[in-house]
């Protein structure tokens, strides 16, 4: 993972001490957005704050930003904007992304390179703003690709990956960046917001005036969408389309993200997952989001007592990296999976471990999985928790023992006392 | 008043934007609505549908009838959308300047339940900003495409699917709620006054910001009438004085041909002679005739102050 250190602070002029979701209206300004919709929603509102400064400020010239009414139309906004031929940014969480969920499935329907900040918050009742996974994860079946940023500059480099690989032709997809409110969006950590250059050679400037090849406004090429379709005709390819064109965005994905590389010099793995201190692990623990940032101090420090243990950072659920699950199924004897999120009623009631379990189902000699819960609600997760968790695991894998006090199969941390 | 030799001379008019074998049914007022609102506008427009009849008029995939852009869109969403179609023609205009951007119209083409019900907070919201688009709502008082369930527009008295004893409340007055925004455009029209539509089209589409027309446009299967009478049913509803037609320019409110010498009162066709056509007011009692017959006498009251208050 990269960590963006004081020195380089120091030494590049381009880097700056901003919150995460300064980081992200950064991320927009660099990716030359020409429309921004948007309405405001705790912790998402300083990116839509420090954008207005942008916008009417001058610096994003030709951008038209318009503060809109409620979320539903935020996106039905971002959606006319994206159709007309446009790139086009919005961010929003919890409650505003449920009250969009509507409009979400018509941008996928519509196969909208949308990129939507998500600055991830606990889903009412009863009221919660901080950090957690529901919110984006509900969103799972719209056709969105998700991704989990760990790092306030993850947040900037990933909007920027997300833009190269919806507008890739192949794909033409929205996507969710989504990082953990408060954790991430209203702390100051240095992030290098690079030269528009740089930017401009890695994000090729898209759409042209012709508009996006499959939807566009022109009046000597007048086209309608969406007209109603009877079960007889191609609905179900259409369908069936969307979900192939999120399974092969998978390999977009890897190559932006090598792309990415060479040009910016900040690496995330293959893109789809990154490992950390992996090198003969007996045992992992898969996370994503913030949780995982401090999960590489707890790999650190648990490795220092001599187990061998190691981290593996989802970055994207959607589309999930099914093949790179199995290949660590292979590599380690457990798998931990901590989710900061809920799937009520599913098998483990974590929507990650969930998928991991789907993943290795039918695998002989994989990994056995354990799936964690923790963070729920932004409630806090301490690096004696995180080296906790690690440590179930090796116990695990020496004496085939699990907590006690485990919850249908999954180990709930940091619970309060309920009766 | 523009005159048909206006429409015959515009080269645009000439030409059908809405063609014909469309789904639409035999007699439907929509059609006329859209038809004539078209010959204004021309190809140089975006049209955005929120869910109503014209998702289905338009045809079935693959077949479409409109010769101009135009996108289906979910039911509360069409002023939105229509709004971030309008943002992207500016930010294209700046992108690709002198490439007639600018000139592109983005309009929302709604029903009355789009527009009344689900859509208004949408609306409202792209009234308050004064987006550049012309947001239209044909009115055929209920939610035709669904079966003739009531919307806050059908009238009072009239039957539905879903007021099987008549609607105890009077239709929402949106095109006053538009006005009430301050937007620099505010129009209503009948599908029996092409001509007035035109018109109105042409003013709406040189103006910048929002305009909001609603266009009375009966429905045969739905008020029960037969299909050849839908333009006298129209007719009927200006005479009587029922639906007014006016524009409200920044504010400035101007009663259009048809309904200015209806201010005297003798001069509108009492209400009976509407409402006695069409079988949705069928067993209408006495009563609920006359809370309609007042309602129209004040709502006349209502424009005849106000175009006093204007005066002075």
């Amino acid at each position: 993972m990269t960590k963006v250190e004081l020195t380089d602070f120091v030494q590049n002029k381009e880097t700056q001490i901003i919150k995460g979701n300064v980081a992200a209206a950064n991320a927009a300004k660099s990716a030359r957005v020409q429309v921004i919709s948007a309405y405001p929603i705790t912790p998402q509102t300083t990116v839509v704050e420090k954008l207005s400064e942008f916008v009417d400020g001058g610096y994003m010239p030709g951008t038209q930003y318009i503060k809109m009414e409620s979320e539903h139309s935020v996106m039905a906004a971002t959606i006319g904007a994206s159709m007309a031929g446009t790139r086009t940014f919005t961010a929003t969480c919890g409650q505003g992304l449920f009250y969009m969920y509507e409009m979400i499935h018509w941008a996928a329907g519509v196969r909208l390179p949308i990129v939507t900040a998500i600055v991830s918050r606990g889903t009412a009742p009863p009221w919660n703003i901080w950090a957690d996974f529901s919110d984006v994860i509900s969103c799972r079946d719209t056709g969105w690709m998700s991704s989990f940023c760990a790092t306030h500059q993850e947040i900037y480099d990933e909007i920027l990956m997300s833009y190269k690989v919806c507008e890739d032709y192949d794909v033409l997809l929205p996507k969710f960046v989504a990082y953990g409110g408060f954790i991430l969006s209203h702390t100051s950590k240095p992030v290098i917001i690079e030269d528009q250059d740089k930017v401009d050679s890695f994000l090729p400037d898209l759409p042209d005036e012709k508009g996006w090849p499959h939807i566009w406004v022109d009046p000597e090429r007048p086209i309608m969408h969406g007209n109603l379709i009877m079960p007889s005709g191609f609905y179900s390819e259409f369908r069936m389309k969307l979900h192939i064109a999120l399974l092969e965005a998978k390999e977009k994905i890897k190559n932006a993200t090598k792309e990415f590389e060479k040009v910016f010099g900040r690496s995330y793995g293959n893109g789809l997952i990154q490992e950390y201190n992996m090198d003969n692990a007996e045992v992992a623990m898969l996370t994503y989001g913030d949780l995982a940032l401090q999960m590489e101090e707890a790999v650190d420090q648990v490795r220092e007592e001599g187990y061998k243990v190691g981290m593996v950072k989802l970055r994207h659920f959607r589309p999930f990296p099914t093949e790179e699950i199995i290949k660590l199924g292979k590599k380690v004897k457990v798998l931990g999976v901590v989710d900061r999120g809920i799937a009520f009623g599913s098998q483990t009631g974590g929507p990650v471990s969930c998928e991991v379990k789907t993943a290795l189902h039918d695998i002989e000699g994989t990994a056995k999985v354990f799936p964690m819960m923790n963070g729920i609600g932004g409630r806090e997760v301490s690096l004696e928790q995180q080296k906790n968790q690690l440590k179930l695991l090796v116990k695990y894998n020496e004496t085939g023992e699990l907590p006690k006090d485990m919850i249908h199969g999954t180990y709930w941390d940091g619970l309060l006392e309920v009766k | 008043m523009v005159a048909l030799k206006n429409v015959i001379d515009d080269e645009i008019a000439r030409q059908e934007w809405f063609l014909p074998g469309n789904s639409c049914c035999a007699g439907c007022g929509l059609e006329i609505a859209l038809r004539w609102a078209m010959k204004a506008l021309g190809p140089k427009t975006a049209m955005i549908t929120p869910a109503s009849c014209l998702n289905v008029v338009i045809g079935l995939w693959p077949k479409t009838a409109p010769k101009f852009s135009q996108f289906n869109m979910a039911f509360a969403a069409g002023a939105a959308a229509a709004t971030g179609v309008a943002a992207a023609f500016k930010a294209k205009d700046y992108k690709f300047p002198g490439q007639g951007w600018n000139e592109m119209v983005s309009i929302c083409f709604a029903g009355d339940g789009g527009t009344t019900d689900i859509g208004i907070q949408g609306l409202s919201g792209a009234a308050e900003r004064n987006s550049n688009i012309i947001y239209v709502c044909y009115d055929n008082e209920a939610y035709m495409n669904t079966g003739i369930q009531r919307s806050s527009s059908t009238p009072h008295g009239a039957l539905t699917t879903t007021t099987p004893f008549g609607k105890e409340r009077f239709k929402k007055n949106v095109p006053a709620i538009m006005a009430a925004h301050e937007i620099p455009y505010v129009a209503t029209c009948s599908i029996s006054e092409p001509l007035d539509i035109y018109e109105k089209f042409k003013k709406a589409k040189s103006i910048e910001g929002c305009k909001y027309i609603q266009i009375f446009a009966p429905c045969p299967p739905g008020w029960g009438y037969l299909a050849e009478d839908s333009i006298e049913m129209a007719r009927l509803a200006v005479k009587t004085g029922f639906w007014i037609l006016y524009e409200i320019e920044n504010g400035v409110l101007t009663l259009s041909n048809k309904s200015k010498s209806l201010v005297d009162p003798s001069k509108r066709l009492p209400i009976i002679e509407y409402v006695s056509k069409q079988k949705r007011f069928a067993g209408i009692s006495e009563k609920t005739l006359i809370e309609i017959q007042e309602r129209i006498d004040r709502d006349w009251e209502k424009i005849v102050d106000q175009l006093e208050c204007q005066s002075k």
